[in-house]
């Protein structure tokens, strides 16, 4: 089992939802986050002051998957946020070691899905 | 290339603008009324704040990306729109004329002084109607806004607004409300702006509805309004600002002032309650955003008969207008497909034709010996001049708007690009959030 994280832009979000429910990936949590990598942030203008290297506003999401979801997630989710440019984001895989379902007690790869 | 063709626009606009300047008029003086006088004042400040009022009603629809946007263009409006009016917009729509367009003597506000103009008001100084004329001539255009919300260019918006208030606003308020306009001529009534205003605005919302074209989720999934409370808010503020409107348009502190302002409240009311029920009945609950939307829709609604009927006409208008606007919000915007993101077509449109005709069926010289009596009270012909009036302000909104967009695109690109339009006007447009996060 995976925990697959990823950091996307806001309005990626539609686009990255639709390619997930094609790749069958429907269980999702989505979160509004700030951050910025690369790109170090926009430039806003408050009453003519420039304010540069601010966080970004970058959705989270958080999709937990048996291994053999873990490359169609990650197509999925870089097809729907991919334009080429910085701020993109990232998608990062970790080991998940346990999945409870709560309303079954449930464990492990039955959980997930 | 888009610059050189602004720069074209600009050239045009500026010598179609730059006429004669005649010698001023000297009215009759008469004596001024000062409870009249601080009526229409107050009256003017009232309707200032229902484009504030509708900046909320509008930015609480929207996703809050792009709540900052509705805000400013209304906003924006308010300071452009006000110019435009002292400079030029105040003579093309009330200065004697032509039987389709004021002249050209009032410019710069030139003779319009302190004293009253008789064949408007006797009662007020000239510049007290002016400036209460203005408020209505801001709010009409910033009415539009529902209709293309979420993805005009900043600068498209305000060109084709200035475009639009100084060539179909202007002439149309002097058709009906300008002394020599050739529908106040043949009778028009049309007390506070139901076609001047709502048809007009209403119908410019429909054309440019459609010709902008969708918002890229329209079809996808509908659109939450991001904060109800705010929409709650500006509602609020209209309802309270158009006692201005309506009861301000009798001109003084009279008693058709109190007929206007009793029906307004009293339509209101009607159909808040009636399309709260229609709610309740068709989709399981009351809600907050039709209650609200009942209540902008009746208002809108008794404008043009606000100084001509009773109080029982005007529940019967109000309850109507609400059957009528939900219709058209709920079945006729699906059928069609056009996204009128806001329905500024669907309750300002069809509440301003619906409230126009109602005027000739309801209108009582009882009321108003001003006025005529309506088909209702025995005069069928008053229905037919109502009619024409919804006709020929629909028909010209529709032509004027048409070619005014085409213009507008032609010139700046009316559309913001998709990735902006994802992204939200917000932060493409004005570099700002509505919102933080974490402070």
């Amino acid at each position: 089992m995976k925990l697959i994280t990823a950091i996307i832009k806001p309005h990626h979000l539609e686009q990255v939802k639709e390619e997930l429910y094609k790749a069958q990936v429907n269980l999702i949590t989505v979160s509004e986050v700030l951050g910025h990598g690369r790109q170090k942030g926009v430039t806003e203008v408050y009453r003519g002051f420039k304010e540069t290297g601010n966080l970004l506003r970058k959705i989270r999401i958080e999709i937990a998957v048996n291994d053999s979801f873990v490359e169609r997630t990650i197509k999925a989710i870089v097809k729907g946020a991919k334009t080429g440019k910085t701020g993109d984001g990232k998608i990062f895989v970790v080991d998940l070691q346990e999945c409870v379902r709560i309303r079954t007690e449930e464990r492990g790869s039955e959980a997930i899905g | 290339m888009k610059n050189s063709r602004l720069i074209v626009l600009c050239c045009a606009m500026i010598l179609s603008s730059t006429g004669l300047c005649f010698a001023a008029q000297s009215p009759a003086a008469t004596k001024i009324d000062s409870g009249d006088t601080a009526w229409v004042l107050m009256s003017a400040a009232l309707v200032m704040l229902m484009t504030p009022g509708l900046a909320f009603f509008y930015g609480g629809l929207v996703r809050r990306k792009n709540y900052l946007s509705i805000l400013m263009q209304c906003f924006i409006v308010l300071a452009a729109l006000s110019i435009q009016w002292v400079l030029f917009g105040y003579s093309l729509s009330f200065a004697p004329g032509k039987s389709w367009i004021g002249g050209l003597q009032w410019v710069g506000l030139k003779g319009v002084g302190l004293s009253p103009y008789t064949p408007y008001s006797a009662t007020i100084p000239h510049q007290a109607f002016m400036i209460f004329q203005a408020m209505f001539a801001v709010i009409t255009p910033a009415l539009i806004i529902g209709a293309f919300a979420e993805r005009m260019k900043f600068s498209a918006f305000l060109i084709f607004t200035l475009l639009w208030a100084t060539f179909v606003y202007d002439p149309v308020a002097h058709w009906i409300w300008g002394i020599g306009g050739w529908l106040r001529e043949m009778g028009a009534m049309d007390f506070a702006g139901g076609a001047v205003v709502h048809i007009n605005a209403g119908i410019a919302a429909l054309v440019a509805a459609v010709m902008i074209g969708k918002r890229k989720c329209f079809d996808k999934h509908s659109v939450p309004p991001h904060s109800l409370p705010f929409s709650v808010l500006g509602a609020g503020l209209l309802w309270f600002g158009w006692f201005g409107f309506n009861a301000g348009s009798a001109l003084g502190a009279n008693g058709l002032a109190v007929n206007a302002f009793v029906v307004t409240h009293t339509a209101g009311a009607a159909a808040a309650l009636t399309w709260a029920l229609i709610d309740w009945k068709f989709n399981g609950a009351p809600t907050m955003l039709g209650t609200i939307s009942g209540a902008i829709a009746g208002l809108a609604t008794i404008t043009p008969a606000a100084g001509y009927v009773g109080v029982i006409s005007a529940i019967f208008i109000g309850v109507v207008a609400s059957i009528l606007c939900f219709a058209a919000v709920s079945f006729l915007k699906h059928k069609f497909r056009y996204d009128d993101s806001l329905d500024a077509f669907g309750i300002h449109g069809i509440g301003g034709i619906w409230g126009t005709l109602a005027t000739g069926l309801f209108a009582s010289k009882a009321i108003n010996p001003a006025g005529a009596n309506g088909l209702l009270f025995g005069n069928p012909r008053q229905l037919l001049i109502q009619l024409m009036a919804v006709a020929a302000t629909a028909g010209y909104a529709l032509i004027a708007t048409y070619i005014l967009y085409k213009i507008v695109d032609w010139a700046v690109g009316i559309r913001v690009n998709e990735d902006d339009e994802a992204i939200g006007l917000d932060l493409t447009q004005h570099n700002e959030h509505a919102y933080t996060i974490l402070d």
